[in-house]
């Protein structure tokens, strides 16, 4: 395997608090020093200018296949989140068949395999069929290589499933991964309830269904000790409900994703399908509180919430489209733009969220999600004053349609770095 | 005898004809909320115009001869392609009906191919209605053709507005100063949201009233009243116009029962007592009797159910013809 030496890079590593320029080099799949000269047998990567990060971890990429292959494909899926800078994405059980069985987790790792862009992890159903009845089998899933549970986007319904899934899956110490929404409280609701939904007429998804199973979760997590992870929260009310939790020592973490830190609900009145989303772009008092929630460390990470549609399927109208848009290209660039240019965050915290604290929270073998010598070589650098439009027809993924097309943003990977190979360059 | 006549047969057009005032440019109408009160204005005089110089009644002045307009009703409805027929029919347009219930998507098409399809029939006013929100202003992104909003989903529903508005006026002059209460279902209302934004415009006083299920207290951030209780308001009240419960669209019930309803909010002969003299009655309609009117009042001298209906003949003529000297001068 080729050494490589990533030369005068400004290097940024939350686990070590590292946050200087100098070299890196990398050898049979690891990283093997920092601060050294350049061998000569090595391949140089001229980095300067550039910021050096261990590669990005995703929490809650939908790759779609199998079932859904008119929308992604694992190997589109992959290739789209390389362009984006992750080496690594935890892919959420929403297919056809959804991922319940040992066999599924491991024909998503085969196909990942084949694909050879990025690493894939599974996070398998926390209900069988994802049904939200019966507990998914989390010991044999495990023991396949599901890094955690859950039915996301769909909910945990019941109450009870959800005490016993943090019971039952506290004993193989793996996450319940829920994205809180009480449907009763949504029904055929396409945008945030608020002033915008009442001038357009469009059925609302009020804040309290987020606030109310955040709440119920929270308290759950606290009576049964389970590890509880809450996917794109959206709302000042969850927000502040975990930021609660946190101080009072219960085991949650929490991520949010940027269409809620970077988007309100006015962009709903062009009526474009661009927008519907789930969790729905709220209103700016609640994007206000996301922001504060990165800034005081109550939300640990920043997730894709990659939903990918097939065209034909968002083309409809509003109410018959589906939630989602593609996502994955984005995310570092809107970071870049909307927390670090503005100074939310500084690099170090944001790379804590974008990779560190999701290796910690999914907590992933093999060392990624860090720079320290002897752990893997998955890197990113990043060309952070790259300014550049965005064009969803350009995208790798097969999902075209993005809330932020058109736009200019700043900041975008140059070379992505898998396990010592550069998989992807720009 | 023979000078009667022949004046009856020539048509005293109104004096802007051939010309359209210079303050109205669109090729659309999708909503009112973007109007401003000059273009209101503008087609509730041309439609007052039309009324007065009898072409609402007969064919007498063709200046859409040639063209081509398409209702493309995705929603069920008869009353308003109805009157949208006879007013382009009236102005010597060809009219083409499209009626098709719920998504086109069932048949593999979505709903711009759908109105892709009839756009290339050389079709040049497509009148949509359709129950999702925000259709005819995507529809008016990817088609030539002009697009007139016919009621989309709760949204809006501009050519109610206006001619409601066009019946105030002719029964009060002047909507400056006029307090006007739309009492009902609020929340589903296409017109309620249609005549909030005209009736502010012209300067009125705009109350919502019906039970907090129905009339959100955020209409407060728009500048609306918010009233719940219709006896409070009932004498302060110049307008009562009475919306329908829109029983289809709602997923549950946002009161206990209708009785329940009927007792807080039709319009009874006794609450009519309480109320001002001269208060006008209006209702959308189609009415649910006995639910928001009882036939004493909506057949009463206070009234002005029908004169809606015949506005509504004169502002889609407005419409229409506004919208179509707008595209050819665009054209040209």
């Amino acid at each position: 395997m080729q050494t490589i030496l990533i030369k005068n890079g400004r290097v940024v590593d939350p686990s070590q608090k590292l946050d200087r320029v100098t070299n890196i080099l990398l050898r049979d799949g690891k990283i093997a020093a920092l601060d050294v000269a350049v061998p000569t047998d090595a391949l140089v990567i001229d980095a300067t200018d550039r910021i050096v990060v261990p590669g990005l971890i995703d929490l809650n990429t939908q790759l779609r296949e199998p079932g859904f292959e008119e929308d992604e494909t694992i190997r589109s899926g992959t290739a789209a989140a390389l362009a984006g800078g992750y080496t690594t994405i935890a892919c959420l059980a929403s297919t056809e068949p959804p991922i319940d069985t040992q066999a599924s987790v491991e024909f998503v790792q085969h196909q990942a395999d084949r694909a050879n862009h990025c690493r894939v992890v599974v996070i398998a159903c926390v209900s069988q069929s994802r049904a939200g009845e019966q507990l998914a089998e989390m010991g044999s899933l495990s023991a396949a290589g599901a890094v955690a549970f859950s039915d996301a986007p769909r909910p945990v319904l019941s109450a009870e499933l959800m005490r016993r899934a943090l019971e039952y899956g506290s004993m193989f110490n793996v996450p319940i991964i829920n994205r809180p929404e009480v449907r009763d409280l949504t029904r055929d609701g396409v945008m945030h309830e608020g002033q915008t939904s009442l001038i357009l007429g469009l059925a609302g998804m009020p804040p309290e269904a987020e606030d109310v199973m955040t709440a119920r979760d929270l308290r759950l997590a606290e009576s049964t000790g389970g590890r509880l992870h809450l996917t794109c929260l959206s709302t000042s009310g969850s927000v502040e409900l975990v930021r609660n939790a946190k101080r009072n020592g219960i085991p949650v973490t929490a991520d949010v994703c940027p269409l809620n830190f970077t988007l309100d609900d006015q962009n709903l009145r062009t009526f474009d399908s661009r927008f519907k989303v789930n969790p729905p772009l709220r209103s700016s008092e609640h994007v206000t509180a996301c922001v504060i929630g990165l800034k005081d460390g109550t939300i640990d990470a920043i997730s894709s919430s990659h939903s990918p549609y097939a065209s034909e399927k968002k083309m409809q109208e509003l109410d018959m489209a589906p939630f989602g848009a593609a996502t994955i290209e984005t995310v570092l660039s809107l970071v870049i733009t909307h927390l670090i240019e503005p100074g939310h965050l500084t690099w170090l915290e944001a790379v804590e969220k974008l990779s560190t604290n999701p290796a910690r929270i999914l907590r992933l073998p093999h060392q990624v999600g860090t720079l320290q010598i002897g752990a893997t070589a998955d890197i990113t650098v990043i060309d952070p004053n790259l300014e550049w439009q965005v064009d969803a027809a350009q995208f790798c993924s097969q999902g075209r349609y993005s809330p932020y097309d058109r736009n200019l943003l700043r900041g975008r990977a140059q070379v992505v770095i898998v396990g010592g190979q550069v998989r992807w360059e720009r | 005898m023979s000078d009667a006549s022949s004046e009856a047969c020539t048509p005293k057009l109104p004096p802007l004809l051939g010309e359209i005032p210079p303050v109205w440019t669109r090729r659309h109408l999708l909503d009112i909320e973007s109007l401003s009160a000059d273009e209101i204005n503008c087609v509730l005089d041309v439609a007052q115009q039309f009324k007065d110089a009898g072409a609402t009644a007969g064919r007498r002045f063709t200046p859409l001869q040639g063209i081509a307009c398409a209702n493309l009703f995705f929603e069920n409805s008869t009353r308003t392609r109805t009157s949208f027929s006879l007013a382009a029919r009236r102005l010597g347009a060809d009219v083409v009906d499209f009626s098709s219930s719920g998504s086109s998507l069932s048949k593999g098409e979505t709903f711009i191919d759908t109105a892709k399809n009839i756009e290339a029939m050389h079709v040049e006013v497509v009148i949509v209605r359709h129950a999702t929100p925000g259709t005819p202003h995507l529809l008016s992104q990817s088609l030539q053709s002009s697009v007139i909003n016919a009621g989309d989903g709760p949204h809006e529903h501009p050519t109610q507005g206006l001619l409601d508005m066009l019946t105030i006026r002719q029964h009060r002059g002047d909507l400056r100063g006029l307090t006007v209460a739309l009492v009902g279902d609020i929340a589903h209302s296409r017109t309620a949201r249609s005549n909030i934004w005209g009736l502010k415009k012209l300067g009125a006083h705009v109350i919502v009233c019906g039970p907090p299920t129905l009339v959100s207290r955020r209409w407060e951030g728009v500048g609306v009243e918010v009233a719940h209780n219709l006896d409070e308001i009932l004498p302060r009240c110049d307008v009562l116009n009475l919306l329908r419960i829109q029983f289809e669209r709602q997923a549950t019930r946002p009161f206990p029962s209708v009785r329940e309803y009927a007792l807080l909010y039709a319009m009874t002969g006794a609450r009519i007592r309480r109320a001002k003299d001269n208060i006008l009655i209006m209702a959308p309609g189609p009415i649910n009797r006995g639910v928001e009117v009882t036939p004493e009042v909506a057949d009463g001298p206070h009234s002005v159910i029908l004169d809606q209906v015949s506005n509504g003949l004169a502002v889609r003529m407005a419409t229409l013809w506004l919208i179509s000297s707008a595209r050819a001068s665009h054209r040209t």
